[in-house]
């Protein structure tokens, strides 16, 4: 019962950290009906800037940690956004209209690079860094067995409800979320009554992508090592999630990554740890072959 | 005004829709639909834009399912329930080809290569999954040839034979029109369902169209079921008309009664976009066709 | 992307110098914000949180994009409108060379067929030719898949991964010859490649390319884990080279048996056994090729070309989407472990680092840049992109950037690939001169 407990909290965990990846790909195919390949490697270059941010921020010597957390916060989003922006104008955006598998190959072939860049520009070695945030609470304890909830356990669960909650508003209530929705149903015509499609496009990629920045930041503090390869099975776990919430659908995503989340703990914990991907991946396949709209997506229709 | 969808006593009707329902997420597109249509005939639907037209399309060829209602099509093949059966199987097995609203033609591949692969099936069976085409053997390349002489005979109709070889989507919007029609012939279908075929023609391709589609009644005795927003096509070609208006029908008999029918007219001047039903040809209205 | 827009913004009446710095600048702005953390700051391997500074490099960075995007569009708005269309120069020089299109075909496959036995040929060079056809061959089957039928599989590889395992096992345990295990391990590869596809091939397009690019993750997984059967990420050594009907090729022959270079009375070489090999891919490629440009003109084949133009259309015609579908993924499957099981038995061993998501995207590359459908497109990527690294050891550091990149490039500038010309697969009218013929008259 401990051991199953402490599993829940770390892939409540982890789930929150997938959930935020893939709300970035629910929302893009969302808008533009694209599976945007690269998105695990714009959680993977946020994970690096986040490092080299808190690096800087050591050396310089900032005492409290609440506030070194923020300020990489902060930092690591934005310039992690301008990633993802430039990704969409410069290899998606000159394809709209293009034929069927370009924007595809392009998302691919723009994920190839962005490995290979960083690889290039920060070694092929794994990178670490010492714990910022250690200690948490006991939960409970039996026969030697600590179920532990460590703080930075609880800051990546509560960040993620706080930003969850934002996204909800922003979606639901501002005029971007009504470009957006506008957008998800009819480009054309969206543009037509005066939406700047191209503005909101680029502004669901900073989204998504700042979203992936944070969701870095936080692996980056919680387990404390990375490497140019890490974008590659996060994203697609990322996307598994987004399949299985429903692609296009935020809570959707939110809820898939979670589930995601806790199937990998759990199948690490009680099974066999090595095939934990392979578990994820199933899930990808099954879920596709039996309900392919997902738990919280709508039914397509087919345009003819 | 004719019964609902009621059988004719001399000519037993072909396709038989009843009660057709299509509702998408709590929108009602089509309401309770019945009609029929006859071999040899060709079945104007008509309706002010979004009556539900298109729809009843993609129900009778299987791109959508319909919610309620029946859809039978009877011929020497045998009878078949469209409203059960997958898109593709409707086309092959029970005989249904259409065209589309925005022409769908391959368009990197010719001509000709468009016009073969809407004999797939027959050439598929010569070619025994491909072991004897690979193997070059003569009972395939008797098909094929055969096929050509198809394609080619649709192309010589059609006035086209100069452009078999060119890439389809190359040709001029006119041309792809009646290629997109001919392909569908040579799946050499029991009934031929064609999506505002004039749509974006001038008057005189329009002329040709009409020439073309009577030919085809004539030559082939399919049935046709013809949607049309050019009066002058519908009324002056078809045997008989059915009229939708917000997912119902509304009216159906020959095109002298529908064109009085009181209910049409009241259903064509309540809309701004489309014109009342004029007797007279004129240009097809332009009221929002994409 | 309007470059009529661009052309007028840049040009018009005179040059626009003012534009043109204020775009250059404002790329400039952006690459800035893009490299200055990861140029600027290089983090030490592993832990103890060291940094080295380098701003050279963010200043190198940020004026190259400065000047490459400002001599851009000083380019754009310069030059004639007549060039607006991409690569012009090109497409000419391509219509003048395929004027002697047959010409150049017959020399080239001259020089291939006899390339191992011309007196310069040494065992490296006929190793790399073995390479380069190895990739030629994996290109045409994966173009039966993207190019023909427009499917997007992005992990390719794992079924070259199967074909390699299931010859090894089989050879292995069971002691079947080359000849007899190449065509089960092609059949157990095509069989993976229907199970995978069945399910997803109804789905929308892209579900299947990421379907496939876990694929591939998994088998990768399962190839280090499954120790028993596989050998882990050790793999498996001892793979036996095949036999020229029944000759070895072994300096020493066990008792009672005649080994090749005995046979044919001449000094044994190392090369031969590798001249032997590369005859053998030449003979799988070829295949390969053969099979897919029949193929083309045939109605299955052609329903790929038709599902890949528009699926709707296909179905209103009677075609079976999936099964369609499928045939093009099994075939292409099918090919892949071909080529599998010529791989492992050219290396003696096989381990799973050979069968990594890079593969896929280097098969990948290969098709997408040689133009998606083109059977001469391959064969030219696929020189580049394999020789090019390894003849030039410090690009190899580069290469896997520069395919990714390139890749993005091609899209934008000319999607369907630097050799898109296709040839119809079957014709009424006379062909046109220097055309070459595809598929059965």
């Amino acid at each position: 019962m401990e051991y199953f407990l402490q599993q829940l909290i770390n892939g409540l965990t982890l789930g929150a950290v997938y959930g935020l990846i893939a709300i970035g790909y629910t929302m893009v195919y969302g808008i533009i009906g694209m599976i945007n390949f690269a998105h695990g490697e714009i959680y993977m270059i946020g994970s690096f800037i986040a490092l080299i941010c808190f690096t800087i921020l050591g050396l310089t010597g900032v005492a409290s940690v609440p506030l070194a957390i923020l300020v990489v916060l902060v930092v690591t989003v934005l310039f992690t956004a301008a990633y993802g922006w430039a990704v969409e104008r410069l290899a998606y955006r000159p394809l709209r209209g293009s034929f069927r598998l370009a924007p595809l190959i392009s998302a691919i072939g723009m994920a190839i690079f962005l490995q290979n860049y960083v690889q290039l520009l920060q070694g092929a070695r794994v990178k670490a860094m010492a714990p910022m945030v250690t200690g948490g609470f006991v939960v409970t304890e039996k026969a030697g067995f600590q179920v532990t909830l460590s703080y930075m356990q609880i800051t990546i669960m509560a960040l993620t409800v706080v930003l969850m909650a934002g996204f909800s508003l922003v979606i639901s209530r501002t005029a971007l979320g009504r470009a957006q929705r506008a957008c998800e149903q009819d480009q054309k015509m969206a543009a037509l009554s005066g939406i700047d499609v191209d503005r909101t496009v680029s502004l669901t990629f900073l989204l998504g992508a700042g979203l992936a920045a944070v969701a870095g930041v936080m692996t980056t503090l919680h387990y404390g090592v990375i490497d140019f390869y890490i974008g590659f099975l996060v994203g697609l776990k990322a996307f598994t999630a987004a399949v299985l919430g429903g692609i296009g659908s935020l809570p959707g995503a939110m809820l898939g990554g979670i589930l995601i989340g806790l199937v990998e703990a759990f199948w690490a914990a009680y099974f066999a740890a090595e095939y934990k991907d392979v578990a994820a991946f199933s899930i990808l396949v099954l879920v596709l072959i039996f309900r392919p709209t997902g738990l919280m997506g709508r039914p397509e229709v087919e345009k003819v | 005004m004719s019964a609902l969808g009621q059988p004719d006593a001399m000519v037993p009707a072909m396709l038989e829709v009843a009660h057709l329902s299509m509702h998408f997420e709590g929108i009602t597109a089509i309401d309770d639909v019945s009609f029929s249509a006859r071999r040899g005939e060709i079945t104007g639907i008509i309706g002010p834009n979004g009556a539900g037209k298109t729809t009843v399309f993609n129900c009778i060829t299987g791109f959508y399912r319909p919610s309620v209602g029946r859809i039978a099509l009877d011929h020497e093949g045998g009878r078949f329930l469209l409203e059960r059966m997958e898109g593709f199987r409707i086309a092959r097995d029970a005989g249904v080809a259409r065209t589309f609203q925005n022409i769908r033609l391959f368009p990197r591949m010719t001509v000709l290569e468009n016009l073969l692969v809407a004999q797939h099936v027959k050439l598929m069976r010569a070619s025994v999954f491909s072991i004897a085409g690979l193997l070059g053997l003569r009972r395939f390349r008797e098909a094929e040839a055969a096929a050509i002489e198809v394609a080619r005979g649709w192309l010589d109709r059609l006035g086209l034979l100069m452009a078999a070889d060119r890439e389809a989507g190359t040709l001029p919007h006119g041309q792809q029109r009646k290629i997109e029609i001919a392909r569908a012939m040579c799946s050499e279908p029991k009934l031929l369902c064609l999506d505002e075929p004039a749509a974006g023609l001038n008057p005189r391709e329009t002329a040709e169209l009409n020439k073309l589609l009577l030919d085809i009644r004539e030559d082939y005795g399919v049935g046709i079921l013809l949607i049309e927003h050019d009066m002058a096509v519908v009324m002056g070609i078809s045997d008989r008309i059915i009229v939708l208006d917000h997912g119902a029908k509304i009216s159906d008999g020959t095109p002298g009664e529908v064109r009085n029918d009181p209910a049409v007219i009241r259903a064509y001047l309540g809309e701004e976009d489309d014109p009342p039903a004029p007797s007279v040809p004129g240009p097809p209205p332009g009221g929002g066709r994409p | 992307m309007t470059t009529v827009d661009l052309g007028d913004r840049f040009g018009g009446d005179g040059v626009q110098w003012g534009a043109i710095l204020k775009d250059a600048g404002m790329a400039a702005l952006v690459a800035l914000v893009l490299t200055l953390l990861l140029f600027g700051v290089r983090l030490s391997d592993g832990g103890g949180g060291g940094l080295q500074f380098r701003p050279w490099w963010v200043v190198i960075a940020v004026a190259s994009v400065f000047a490459g995007r400002g001599a851009v569009a000083l380019w754009i708005g310069t030059r004639k409108p007549a060039s607006a269309a991409a690569l012009p120069w090109f497409d000419r020089a391509l219509a003048r060379l395929s004027q002697h299109k047959r010409l150049l075909f017959a020399g080239f496959f001259l020089a291939v067929a006899i390339l191992p036995l011309l007196p310069v040929a040494d065992r490296r060079m006929v190793d790399l030719a073995t390479l380069v056809m190895i990739y030629v061959m994996l290109g045409w089957g994966l173009n039966i898949v993207v190019g023909l039928a427009g499917l997007l599989d992005l992990g390719y590889v794992a079924f070259y991964a199967v074909g390699a395992y299931s010859y090894t096992l089989l050879a292995i345990h069971f002691d079947l010859s080359f000849w007899a295990c190449l065509p089960l391990a092609g059949a157990i590869a095509a069989l993976f490649g229907v199970l995978l596809g069945f399910p997803v091939l109804r789905l929308r397009g892209d579900y299947l390319a990421i379907v496939t690019l876990g694929f591939g993750e998994m088998v990768r997984i399962i190839l280090i884990n499954w120790s028993d059967l596989t050998g882990g990420s050790e793999g498996i050594t001892g793979i036996a080279v095949p036999t020229f009907f029944g000759l070895r090729f072994t300096p020493t022959p066990a008792a009672g048996e005649t080994a090749f270079h005995q046979f044919f009375a001449i000094p044994f070489a190392g090369i031969h056994k590798l001249i032997f090999l590369y005859y053998i891919i030449l003979v799988l490629a070829l295949l390969t090729h053969l099979f897919s440009e029949r193929m083309r003109g045939l109605p299955l084949g052609r329903a790929w070309e038709a599902l890949r133009e528009d699926e709707i259309a296909s179905r209103s015609l009677g075609l079976n989407p999936v099964l369609v579908k499928l045939s093009a993924f099994g075939i292409g499957a099918m090919f892949a472990g071909f080529a599998g099981s010529f791989f492992a038995t050219r290396q003696g061993f096989i381990n799973p680092s050979s069968f990594t998501f890079i593969e896929s995207a280097i098969i990948l590359a290969i098709v997408v840049l040689g133009g998606m459908g083109s059977q001469v497109g391959v064969i030219c990527a696929a020189m580049v992109l394999i020789l090019l690294p390894e003849l030039a050891r410090d690009f190899a550091e580069f290469r896997m950037l520069l395919f990714g990149g390139a890749m993005v490039a091609i899209m934008v500038w000319r999607p369907r690939g630097l050799l898109a010309h296709r040839v119809p697969s079957v014709r009424l009218g006379p062909e046109p001169p220097g055309a070459r013929r595809g598929g059965p008259p």
